[in-house]
């Protein structure tokens, strides 16, 4: 194991907990209907708000080691799970890894959503991070536990710890047979120094077990009764629901309003100006005028009536369509060299023949069925915040900034999330909430109505990429370069908008080919447009590109596309920095030695979707298939896909394999189902995501247009998904399935129609769903 | 203007704006929050609700034209959670984020009543409303017809 990176100090022991999802008892091993009754949340009586109530086990008697574990004398285990729960999972499956190092029965844990503390360490639930980013420091605070009751058992018995195994809620002495409870220990080994992480030693991986297993929803219960508590659906007495009127173009203001008429609709309270932001945008709410009501809808119907005039600013004259073009220039120019192997423009200019092409993918938006939503409470110097955040400490850092006070004055609950896909990252609408409950003297929910979610979102970035191949007389592939244009993510935080170095580790610098000549360029950019992270970001585009151009090189060579993939990764092999071509990789943040850029690997899956998907026999079928994979967030991924043309002339996705290798698996199922909705959420931005901005305002502003996503009966029928048995350290599960995916459908289109579509969304091109 | 409406059996008398729309009623006012509100516009299904045994999509149905009918939520579905749709969704796993399933169950559970052996075209054209970021479409067909007693 790797040393571990956190030391997590004790500290009095469900202080100040969560909502109702926090202290949620669930009942691990009980068939569905029984574990109903034990695990409905506590479900807020609606006259009070739950934090109070549920901080009950103050200063509780028992074990805590950490801030993560605590056990009770009557043998009840708490697991605080610190990351938040958006559908991938988390609470069903990182507690459970908790669980197992300690030798915990499940039917005995109880589970409770943390609020935002720096004592738990890193609580952003984003990049995939969230098994693999912890995995050893999660088990180490669940070994520390067992090691101390173990510890506690040795000393009543007056025999070696070595002797004494913990399982199934016991610690028991292997020789002699005695055993007690670890509710039996909990007070004593309470009383333990806790051990340092050096001298607790992990389990070996059969002992954990649950691992890679299929897990329980635990939460299951709650989400099918409609008892899930999310962020809208917090009540606090006097509470009053706020809809604000936004800047339609980034970096615009209000000019002048007048309240008026929205304060003549029954039921509006107030009507407030909020503060202008100036950049970086960064996290800060975004302005405009707020509507506050008695309730949601009084809010909307003042916030109709609001005459607001605006000053839009610099960015009024924003066309994407136009920046498309201008993105496409810049990527036809060179750029500056971030990754060089042999020498790209010799072999190009020597190739018997080259083939070029450039790609292009819009801004897409986040779409969480859940628009983003916060409730917050001022009491006198305290703020308390209720939000599906995906940063509880982001939020509880800006609403601080954003009241002027200090982070300890403020108190972040994470309620569940309805999707996130890492808009729910961003804390504007958090300081939103907490700026308007000290404006009008009262607790105040902050609604964005759909159409606000699309028209201020963080929209993933837009993109152009050019990629040129050199082939020999043989047809052998001998250059490859890319060259790839996009605003980066860091222009909203105040950084340049031409692509870093470090945006390129998303595909382009981890691209495992062995091409004697390769090189990737970056090009310039600008920004203007509020650019955030979407679920996988911009490997996206990059493996859109890459994976199209693949099948290009394919049909250039007149060859099969999956021999021209193994061709292009060659031998199975780790690459070293030199190999890459590169100086450094941020590699996700992980060690090259744990986890390698690993062509074997990409390989690997690649074998197993085609086989799966009997890939040598499937033009005798009547429909085509397209192929691509990609390595993000330390995962492979490889994809499958099929096209038909159904009887209406319009091409549907009927079949989809999907192959996955992330390493070490805790929960299968929830692995399973992230790649399920994977392949959904890649389908929707294939066949019609795309934000445009004309005059510098979003053109979309609901589930239509470029705002529509997948419907069930666009989905295929058949989806097949294939994991890895692995045991490499665990990969990232929420992102990696969606990259292949559009490439992959692109290719099947091409093969089966002959139009090479080089621009998503497909739509616009091929009469596709 | 007052209004009567019956919801999970409890008789409500409202002076509301009748333009309200039921979604808000059940959620702000009778604080029913397990109908959710996704779109505004009758394009997701996040806020589908039984009104005299219709499925409808309680964002775009204003108060006054349920006046004197029945609705039932996803909290009146059973009383319990034991719904044989409640059922087959938690055995089958199928919520990631959850935050659509209540609509999406409001919908099938209109559709096994009228179809109550769905065929795949059926589920499609009746859950088309429904839209799920998450992606749990396969596991929704699989858990309709898991609680019909139909093969998947």
């Amino acid at each position: 194991m790797t040393a571990p990176r956190v030391v997590i100090p004790r500290r009095d022991f469900l202080r100040g907990c969560g909502l109702s999802i926090g202290a949620l008892a669930v009942g691990y091993c009980l068939p569905a209907a029984a574990q109903q009754a034990t695990s409905e949340p506590d479900k807020a009586p609606q006259s009070k708000p739950t934090a109070a109530s549920q901080a009950v086990e103050s200063k509780a008697a028992g074990l805590n080691p950490n801030v993560f574990v605590h056990v009770a004398a009557d043998g009840t285990v708490t697991i605080v799970c610190h990351r938040s729960e958006m559908g991938q999972g988390i609470r069903s499956s990182l507690p459970v890894l908790i669980a197992d190092e300690l030798g915990a029965d499940m039917a005995r844990v109880k589970i409770q959503q943390a609020d935002g503390d720096k004592a738990y360490g890193d609580q952003n639930t984003d990049g995939s991070n969230s098994i693999r980013g912890i995995y050893e420091d999660m088990r180490l605070v669940g070994a520390t536990a067992r090691t101390m009751l173990v510890a506690a058992a040795a000393a009543r018995w007056k025999v070696r710890a070595e002797e004494c195994i913990a399982k199934d809620h016991l610690v028991t002495h292997s020789s002699s047979g005695r055993s007690l409870g670890f509710g039996e220990l909990a007070l004593s080994a309470g009383k333990l120094k806790v051990p340092a992480a050096k001298d607790v030693v992990l389990r070996p991986r059969g002992e954990l077990t649950h691992l890679g297993k299929a897990l329980p929803l635990l939460d299951a219960p709650a989400y099918v009764t409609g008892r899930a508590i999310y962020g809208a659906d917090v009540k606090l007495p006097g509470m009053l629901t706020a809809v604000i009127a936004r800047p339609p173009v980034v970096g615009g203001k209000v000019a002048s309003f007048d309240p008026k008429r929205a304060l003549a609709v029954p039921g509006v309270r107030h009507v407030i100006e909020m503060p202008h932001p100036n950049p970086p945008y960064m996290f800060q709410p975004w302005g405009g005028i707020a509507v506050v009501a008695d309730h949601t809808w009084a809010a909307m119907r003042g916030r109709a009536e609001l005459d607001v005039v605006w000053d839009h600013g610099p960015n009024a004259t924003y066309d994407s369509t136009r920046f498309a073009e201008q993105l496409a220039a810049s990527v036809a120019k060179p750029g500056e060299i971030a990754r060089k192997v042999g020498d790209t423009e010799a072999a190009l200019k020597s190739a018997a023949r080259t083939v070029e092409a450039t790609y292009h993918v819009p801004h897409l938006p986040h779409l969480p069925m859940e628009p983003p939503v916060a409730v917050a409470r001022i009491d006198g110097e305290r703020c308390e915040l209720w939000a599906p955040t995906q940063n509880p400490q982001a939020a509880q850092k800006e609403v601080a900034r954003a009241l002027g006070t200090s982070e300890d004055k403020v108190t972040v609950h994470v309620t569940f999330l309805g999707g996130g896909f890492g808009r729910k990252s961003k804390a504007d609408f958090c300081s939103e909430a907490a700026l308007l409950a000290r404006a009008v003297g009262a607790p105040v929910r902050v609604q964005f109505t759909r159409a606000d979610d699309v028209r201020h979102d963080y929209v993933n970035t837009v993109s152009a990429n050019q990629l040129t191949a050199g082939l020999d007389e043989r047809g052998q592939i001998i250059a490859w370069r890319h060259r790839t244009a996009f605003p980066s993510i860091m222009s909203t935080f105040g950084m340049p908008a031409r692509p870093a170095l470090d945006d390129l580790q998303q595909g382009v610098l981890d691209l495992a080919f062995a091409v004697p000549n390769l090189s990737a360029e970056i090009c310039d950019a600008t920004a203007h447009a509020r650019i955030g992270w979407l679920r996988s970001v911009y490997n996206i585009f990059q493996a859109f590109s890459i994976g199209s151009f693949v099948d290009e090189l394919a049909h250039a060579k007149r060859a099969d596309p999956r021999e021209v993939w193994l061709e292009l990764l060659g031998p199975a092999r780790t690459m070293s920095l030199a190999d890459l071509g590169v100086k450094q990789l941020r590699n996700y943040g992980q060690p090259l030695e744990q986890h390698p850029v690993d062509a074997g690997r990409l390989r690997h899956v690649i074998e197993r979707v085609t086989r799966a998907s009997d890939w040598d026999n499937h033009k005798a079928r009547g429909r085509t298939f397209g192929l691509a994979a990609h390595r993000s967030f330390l995962s492979y991924t490889a994809v499958v896909a099929s096209v038909a043309k159904r009887e209406d002339g319009k091409l549907a996705i009927d079949e989809i394999w999907l192959a996955f290798d992330a390493g070490t698996v805790v929960n299968m199922d929830r692995v399973r189902s992230q790649m399920e909705g994977a392949i959904i959420f890649g389908m929707s931005l294939a066949l019609y995501g795309g934000i445009t901005m004309k005059d510098g305002v979003i053109e979309q502003d609901n589930f239509r247009g470029g705002g529509r996503i997948l419907r069930i009966a666009e989905a295929p029928r058949r989806v097949h998904i294939e994991i890895v048995e692995s045991d490499a350290a665990p990969g990232g599960v929420g992102e990696p399935g969606v990259p292949p995916v559009a490439p992959a459908i692109a290719n099947a289109v091409f093969a089966l129609t002959g139009t090479r579509v080089r621009e998503l969304p497909l739509h616009k091109s091929v009469p596709v769903a | 203007m007052s209004i009567t409406v019956r919801v999970n059996g409890t008789e409500h008398r409202l002076d509301v704006d009748p333009d309200m729309p039921l979604l808000w009623v059940l959620r702000d006012l009778l604080n029913l929050t397990g109908t959710k509100y996704g779109c505004g516009e009758a394009l997701c299904g996040a806020c589908t609700v039984h009104v005299d045994g219709h499925v409808v999509r309680s964002c775009v149905t204003p108060i006054r034209r349920v006046d004197g009918a029945s609705v039932i939520t996803i909290e009146g579905l059973s009383p319990d959670g034991s719904h044989p749709l409640q059922r087959a969704w938690a055995e089958l796993a199928v919520p990631q984020c959850g935050f659509c399933q209540a609509g999406q169950i409001m919908t099938a559970a209109g559709l096994l009543r009228k179809y109550p052996r769905p065929t795949d075209e059926q589920i499609d054209q009746s859950l088309a409303g429904n839209l799920c970021r998450c992606g749990t479409y396969s596991r929704i067909r699989d858990a309709i017809k898991a609680a019909a007693g139909v093969k998947s």
